[in-house]
């Protein structure tokens, strides 16, 4: 449904403070940008205005020909630096309310669970988790219920090395079925990706 | 639909574990009634002329006990966020939320009202009145109660701010039930107060989702 991610002549503030404007970004079925840069310099209000969740100041945020509405309510996934998951439920209970809640279709959710080793974690409360594992569990959401544009706040920080570099082979295969990737990132991404860097 | 009864579910099962959830709730709602005869005197007779308000009473303080996380958990885990980003209305959202809430609260606190009605010397003919009394109160509570968690949203001690907003919404509803039992227990009609609270209740189901939509989204913004 998504095709491309277009921002033109984006302004943000936050707190009274404008964070940045004149921002231009395009991006195209396939492709990933990483957004870098210093702490506080406007990358995770970057992505909650693409989301819709923050109100822009000046400029647009496009999404190719699709109803902005639409696509951001079925058309991307967003990844906040929280995982939004309950610590008093197991993984089992999250991820089966949250593909629900996506509307993620029959056997999507044991693909998920496959793609990201969660099988033996699925019965664990998620208090129990380690952050990197809380982290895959959070990550399931993206493959449970296929959305075409991801919004990741560093997706990859608590997780280690060999974890990095498998959701690099999941993203990658996910740009590689049309997929569009908007990730504030401090480390490289295991993908080959645009660069965007703010302040 | 599968989406709103997925939600509701949830809610249920974490308004369920909510600082202990029902048995918290109803373990104070016991614990303020019991207090009171040892507060007014144990006379028989002066306990059942106020049992039915005081169980009333008690009901709406019960009404705010882990009010002040419905909203808050889910924003300070990013989980709002999610819930917010779809194609379902947020409105419907904090509906489901709040039903939830009133199920695993208002659901068992309705059930125990006329025991501690009955327990503080309330006839036992007033016994379905003050159930009916007690979920439509209940529910309304639960609805009101949520336009002050949403409206709390992010402020340093949520919890008393919550209290402190919801309390002055409560008054309506005290009054309607109060005046309802009262009425009922001297054996005049009660209709009017009754009615009255069942209209406050629906209004608070009809009005309520809009005000805490509004409030979560000025939160997330």
């Amino acid at each position: 449904m998504i095709v491309q991610l277009s921002l033109r002549g984006l302004a943000l503030s936050r707190g009274g403070r404008r964070l940045f404007d004149g921002l231009s970004l395009e991006l195209r079925a396939g492709e990933a940008c990483a957004l870098t840069g210093p702490n506080g310099v406007g990358k995770t209000s970057l992505l909650r205005a693409v989301a819709g969740l923050a109100a822009i100041e000046a400029g647009e945020i496009a999404f190719g020909e699709a109803d902005p509405h639409q696509a951001r309510s079925e058309g991307l996934h967003f990844q906040g630096w929280q995982d939004g998951l309950k610590p008093a439920r197991t993984a089992r209970e999250e991820l089966g309310f949250w593909s629900r809640w996506h509307r993620a279709g029959e056997g999507a959710l044991p693909h998920a669970v496959e793609a990201l080793a969660l099988g033996p974690l699925l019965d664990l409360e998620i208090r129990k988790l380690s952050a990197g594992q809380r982290r895959r569990v959070a990550l399931a959401r993206l493959f449970a219920a296929p959305r075409p544009l991801w919004l990741l706040d560093e997706p990859l920080s608590p997780l280690d090395a060999a974890w990095r570099a498998r959701f690099g082979e999941l993203m990658a295969s996910h740009l590689a079925s049309g997929g569009l990737v908007l990730a504030a990132v401090h480390d490289p991404l295991p993908v080959a990706a645009k660069a965007l860097e703010l302040g | 639909m599968s989406r709103l009864a997925a939600l509701l579910a949830r809610e249920t099962a974490l308004a369920w574990g909510r600082g202990g959830g029902p048995l918290v709730s109803v373990g104070f709602y016991a614990g303020v009634t019991t207090l009171m005869p040892l507060a007014i005197g144990p006379e028989a007779q002066r306990l059942a002329a106020v049992a039915a308000g005081v169980a009333w009473v008690a009901l709406a303080l019960a009404s705010l006990l882990s009010l002040d996380r419905l909203f808050e958990r889910d924003y300070e885990d990013g989980a709002l966020d999610l819930l917010s980003l779809s194609s379902t209305p947020l409105e419907l959202t904090c509906a489901a939320k709040c039903l939830g809430q009133w199920l695993a609260t208002g659901a068992p606190l309705a059930l125990a009202a006329p025991v501690a009605a009955a327990a503080l010397g309330a006839r036992l003919e007033l016994a379905p009145l003050v159930f009916a009394c007690a979920v439509l109160g209940g529910l309304a509570f639960a609805f009101t109660g949520g336009i002050g968690a949403a409206l709390s949203l992010g402020a340093r001690r949520g919890g008393l701010l919550t209290a402190v907003i919801v309390l002055p919404l409560f008054v309506s509803p005290v009054i309607f039930g109060g005046g309802a039992l009262e009425a009922a227990a001297s054996g005049i009609p009660w209709q009017a107060g009754f009615a009255l609270l069942a209209a406050y209740a629906t209004a608070a189901l009809a009005l309520g989702p809009f005000a805490m939509a509004a409030a979560c989204r000025n939160a997330l913004s």
